[in-house]
């Protein structure tokens, strides 16, 4: 193979890389912070009384969980201005990554909800604790602990598919890694080196989630 | 705006018969690594141990579109003519078998303990505790989180569109542009993904009901 390494074309742009960085992770927050609350508006409606609540709310988790998210991103991407809103493409994005992180949210936080048992409600009136205390301490602490596992892995899942909107060009790093590798025709280094950039935040963000489980879980569960 | 006549219907099902081999590719050639990573993941030897788990931790901690992307130019600088196609089978073979190997190393470490004490205390040697005691429990155990993988692989394939590959997504993606209807072409996709991956999720979810009640 007479072909010779150059990764002087990637550092060179070294400052696309890092701007690229910082959009993944600002659409990746955004994307997170929609999607917490779509999760938590979602879970509510989920479980109301009333059916006609309830199913919209249950067919938009199928239809989220089980189409791929680029053909999503394309739909919103070209349903969007049809109904009279024209955004930039990252703003589109970071409601496309709501979107799919919401609907995953949603079936996550269920789980975290039903898992409080009924028993330890009644048993923290028995002990004369007040209504919102039982609700933080017991029903709140517990839930969150119990969802936190999943819910933080399917964000930083969610941080990595932020490289997927680079199909409508959001100023993130894939998009960043593209034009570089447009200029410099250096498409196996450019994204090797991309790929490392993801695997430090993926990890970076893997740690910051497992800090903060370490000092607000540190009781023990039995 | 062009309509949507037969031609462009057949043009999506020759992108879907793309879609559907590359995810049967990504999961049997994954299935096959995945296997090997899993059992490399449990062993004894501390080495193989830290190797499999960078392994497993390097394609967790990549987005797809890069492993395609590293793969796609990676195999092309090696000098071998390959077309795009083998490349991007290669990339799915590799991600897959990553993602695979940590749900079955799941499954055999939630095998009771017992059964291989039990097999050793027989004078079964690795192989046919693992293939006859271990393996077959595993794979029942493993079930639902592995039906719930091959979903996120079918979705996946489409990320094969952006490295210029024409499966469903980018067949939908050539015809939209054609006809000028966005909505109704990418709405047609979107409902062919459905029925194949929305079965797939039922029954991996039904399995997991039925799993958890047989524990309680």
């Amino acid at each position: 193979m007479g072909y010779t390494f150059d990764f002087g074309a990637v550092f060179d742009r070294a400052p696309e890389l890092f701007w690229g960085s910082l959009g993944t992770l600002g659409v990746a927050v955004t994307g997170m912070i929609l999607a917490l609350a779509i999760g938590i508006l979602g879970v509510a409606a989920r479980t109301s009384k009333n059916k006609l609540v309830r199913a919209p709310v249950i067919a938009f988790v199928e239809i989220v969980r089980n189409t791929p998210f680029l053909v999503q991103i394309f739909f919103i991407y070209f349903a969007l201005p049809l109904m009279g809103i024209r955004l930039n493409p990252t703003a589109t994005a970071i409601i496309a990554l709501g979107i799919n992180g919401g609907a995953y949210a949603i079936e996550i936080i269920r789980g975290g909800v039903e898992s409080v048992s009924k028993g330890q409600v009644e048993a923290g009136f028995a002990l004369g604790l007040h209504k919102t205390d039982v609700f933080r301490l017991i029903v709140l602490k517990p839930a969150l602990r119990a969802i936190y596992p999943s819910l933080t892995s399917q964000f930083v899942m969610l941080t990595l598919t932020t490289s997927v909107c680079t199909s409508i060009a959001a100023y993130e790093l894939t998009s960043a890694a593209q034009r570089i590798e447009s200029d410099t025709f250096r498409s196996f280094e450019v994204y090797f080196s991309v790929t490392a950039i993801y695997l430090v935040i993926s990890s970076l963000m893997m740690g910051i989630f497992a800090l903060i489980s370490r000092s607000y879980f540190n009781y023990p569960t039995r | 705006m062009g309509p949507i006549g037969e031609n462009e219907l057949f043009f999506l099902l020759q992108g879907l018969k793309w879609t559907v081999l590359l995810a049967i590719i990504g999961f049997v050639g994954g299935g096959v690594f995945g296997v090997l990573i899993a059992l490399v993941r449990t062993s004894r030897n501390r080495f193989a141990r830290f190797l499999s788990s960078s392994y497993i931790a390097l394609f967790q901690g990549t987005p797809l579109l890069m492993q395609l992307f590293v793969v796609y130019y990676g195999v092309a600088l090696l000098g071998v003519d390959v077309n795009a196609w083998i490349a991007v089978a290669i990339a799915f073979t590799l991600h897959a078998s990553a993602f695979l190997g940590e749900i079955w190393r799941g499954s055999i470490e939630a095998v009771p303990k017992g059964q291989t004490e039990a097999a050793n205390a027989l004078g079964l040697h690795y192989i046919s505790r693992m293939k006859d005691v271990v393996l077959p429990q595993a794979l029942k155990i493993s079930m639902p989180a592995t039906i719930g993988f091959l979903v996120q692989l079918i979705k996946g394939t489409s990320l094969a569109a952006i490295v210029g590959f024409i499966e469903l997504t980018r067949a939908g993606q050539i015809i939209s542009n054609q006809t000028y209807r966005p909505l109704l072409v990418f709405g047609i996709v979107g409902v062919v993904y459905f029925i194949i991956c929305w079965p797939l999720s039922h029954i991996g979810s039904g399995l997991e009901k039925r799993m958890a009640k047989a524990v309680r």
